[in-house]
């Protein structure tokens, strides 16, 4: 029997009954599609928070005091109980090779009262100059605080994005005032929104001068964080290890009482977790492709036993076995792969209409296309080997015979 | 050339075994016209199946054109009567919703024949079993009773067998229709020299053979030509 008529026969015997036919396609298409739509929701998700922490700064080490201990959070950290990052731990870190900037910050959170009498609580951040060049920030108005400003205990902001529309809403904030802490700060500058997926970046955060943070807002004289930007990417394991040793050295302590973590660690904690939710998701749907898969064998079965006279008939005038087999098989991975396809359209549709109302950027990628047409075609031979081959095993005369 | 001996077929339903057929054997020649007749459950099915290939016996030799078939697997009888054996039988003997043309095509699907090749000899074939051109593209369940059996006819000739076997191929029509397809089965064996064995419990039916063979409870009673006969009922 030529391919030609296989499929010749699969259609007409799929044409016959098409409400059946359809009923069956539907378990494979709901299942193809939610698998489909679950990936690209996924990798979507996945490729919005891996932007987000990469928009912060990819080569970046950040030195925090304390230890973080895995399930325990931050041990021995907290206000004032952990000041193990102060300022003569700076030339120190400086001189490990391959490092470029490095950026000591101290933040708290504080009430915000601006001019305009709205307030809100939110992160002070005490920084550097080259705070900004660290955390790749952009700046939407206006601009940062000069480094003679730093020094001179300066009263200067720079707002995040969301500050700014919290406390000023339209109206242009430079050169208004805000107090923090019973201090008046003029603000200078607006940072261009960064977005973010649930992590607080700079959007809500206010930017001051260290020394003034240090000083005049907190009364505290240690840091809450070094940010460490890295010559070289590649390079950031090696200089992770040399800073934690030389510090180690600094602080006389045999264990670190600070910890250190890269940009990459977050990233990767972050993604394996996506990962593991995206499996989580798509293997329930999954499970819903193999209901569909018994929807398949349960019709063919049926159709085996309303065409065994068919059966008969066709072997009778020389059908082999291989041939009825085949159009059997056919006729299941034709009902796979045509609900595979639709499925693959519907999951599409899904994650279009996600990334379209603004949910998500969500993005269907080749592999989970070419996943769903080699799993529905599997399921196809799964499922339709069977009947096949309950089919291909009749007994002509049998089959003849049977009313 | 059909030579077969000493036949059995012994059918087992739970304890019991059935013997239906018991030490059968005859030759059949090329070009013959023969009717099997018996009573019904007397084993014509059974010998039959056996002669088309579609089963093997329990016991005894068929010899078709010299090669042995008793113990061939599925596929080798398939191929065997892909080749060489043309069925209709009594009643489903088309695919429903398929046309004419594409049933009497239906063997030389399977016996990987070009598409062009097939629709020229399903043409034919269906010409010879006297179907109009008319009907070539109506589907199978839009046509008469012995329409039917003539489509049926023409998808057992159109791998040019050299044998047709045809159960009780009367046996759903009325006499009327039922004499235009024995006619149909004469004209074959008398002009294109097509081997016939025709199955039936109808005296009248098989007397339209050359030759008859009785079987009762399995077992041959009588086997004699006709020839004469219809030679004298003609005239
Ligand atoms: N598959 C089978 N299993 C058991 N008994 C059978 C089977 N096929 C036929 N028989 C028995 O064999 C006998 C002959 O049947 P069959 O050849 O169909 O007779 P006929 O065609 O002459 O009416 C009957 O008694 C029938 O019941
Ligand atoms: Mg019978």
């Amino acid at each position: 029997m030529k391919y030609r008529d296989i499929l010749e026969e699969t259609s007409s015997a799929l044409l016959a009954n098409k409400v059946r036919s359809g009923l069956t396609m539907l378990g494979i298409i709901i299942g193809i599609g939610s698998v489909i739509a679950m990936l690209a929701i996924g990798q979507g998700a996945k490729q919005n928070i891996q932007g987000s922490i990469e928009g912060l700064g990819s080569n970046l080490l950040t030195i925090m005091p304390g230890v973080i201990q895995a399930g325990r959070g931050i041990v021995s950290s907290g206000r004032g109980s952990a000041e193990t990052l102060k300022n003569e731990d700076l030339p120190v870190i400086e001189k490990v090779e391959g490092v470029a900037i490095v950026s000591p910050e101290l933040s708290r959170r504080f009430q915000v009262v601006a001019d305009t009498g709205n307030n809100t609580n939110t992160t002070i951040m005490g920084a550097e100059v080259k705070y900004a060049e660290v955390h790749n920030l952009i700046l939407a108005n206006g601009n940062f605080f000069s480094a003679e400003q730093v020094r001179g205990l300066g009263r200067q902001a720079i707002l995040g994005a969301t500050v700014a529309s919290d406390l000023f809403g339209e109206i242009d904030p430079i050169g208004r005032k805000v107090r923090i802490n019973g201090s008046v700060f003029r603000v200078i500058g607006v940072l261009q929104a960064k977005g973010g997926f649930g992590f607080s970046g700079p959007d809500d955060m206010v930017i001051i001068p260290l020394p003034t943070m240090q000083k005049v807002v907190s009364g505290l004289d240690n840091f809450s964080s070094v940010s460490v930007s890295v010559v070289d990417k590649e390079a950031m394991a090696q200089v992770q290890t040399q800073i934690t040793d030389d510090l180690m050295i600094k602080h006389r302590v045999k264990e670190a009482d600070f910890s250190i973590i890269s940009q990459q660690d977050i990233l990767d904690t972050m993604s394996t977790v996506i990962n593991t939710f995206t499996m989580f998701l798509a293997s329930i749907a999954g499970i819903s492709l193999v209901v569909g898969g018994i929807g398949i064998m349960n019709m063919m079965l049926t159709t085996v036993t309303e065409r065994t006279r068919e059966i008969g008939l066709r072997k009778a005038i020389g059908a082999k076995r291989r041939d009825i087999s085949l159009q059997f098989l056919i006729e299941a991975i034709a009902l796979t792969f045509i609900g595979g396809a639709i499925g693959i359209f519907l999951g599409w549709l899904v994650s279009f209409l996600v990334t379209y109302f603004g949910v998500l950027q969500t993005s269907v990628s080749w592999y989970s296309i070419l996943l769903a047409f080699g799993v529905s075609a599997l399921i196809g031979i799964i499922f339709g080997y069977y009947p096949a081959r309950r089919a291909s095993a009749m007994n002509p005369i049998d089959a003849l015979r049977y009313e | 050339m059909i030579e077969i001996k000493n036949i059995t077929k012994t059918y087992r339903t739970g304890d019991v075994d059935f013997q239906a057929l018991k030490n059968v054997g005859f030759t059949i020649k090329d070009g013959e016209f023969v009717a099997i007749m018996g009573p019904s459950g007397s084993g014509k099915s059974t010998l039959m199946h056996i002669l088309g290939a579609l089963d093997t016996a329990t016991s005894g030799t068929y010899f078709l054109d010299g090669r042995d078939l008793s113990k061939l697997s599925d596929d080798e009888l398939a191929e065997i009567r892909c080749d060489k054996i043309g069925f209709v039988f009594q009643s489903f003997n088309l695919l429903p919703r398929t046309t004419v043309l594409r049933n009497a095509m239906l063997p030389l699907v399977y016996a990987q024949v070009s598409h062009e090749e097939r629709d020229k000899r399903a043409r034919e074939a269906l010409f010879s079993a006297g179907l109009d051109e008319g009907h070539f593209y109506h589907k199978s369940n839009q046509l008469s009773g012995g329409q039917i059996q003539r489509v049926a006819i023409a998808r057992a000739l159109v791998n040019n067998p050299s044998l047709i076997l045809a159960d009780e191929p009367t046996g759903n029509l009325d006499t009327k229709t039922g004499e235009i397809v024995l006619g149909t089965f004469q004209r074959l064996n008398e002009e294109q020299g097509k081997t016939i064995i025709l199955i039936t419990h109808e005296r009248e039916v098989a007397e339209h053979a050359d030759r008859i063979i009785f079987i009762r409870d399995g077992e041959v009673v009588e086997d004699h030509g006709q020839h004469a006969k219809r030679i004298i009922n003609r005239k």
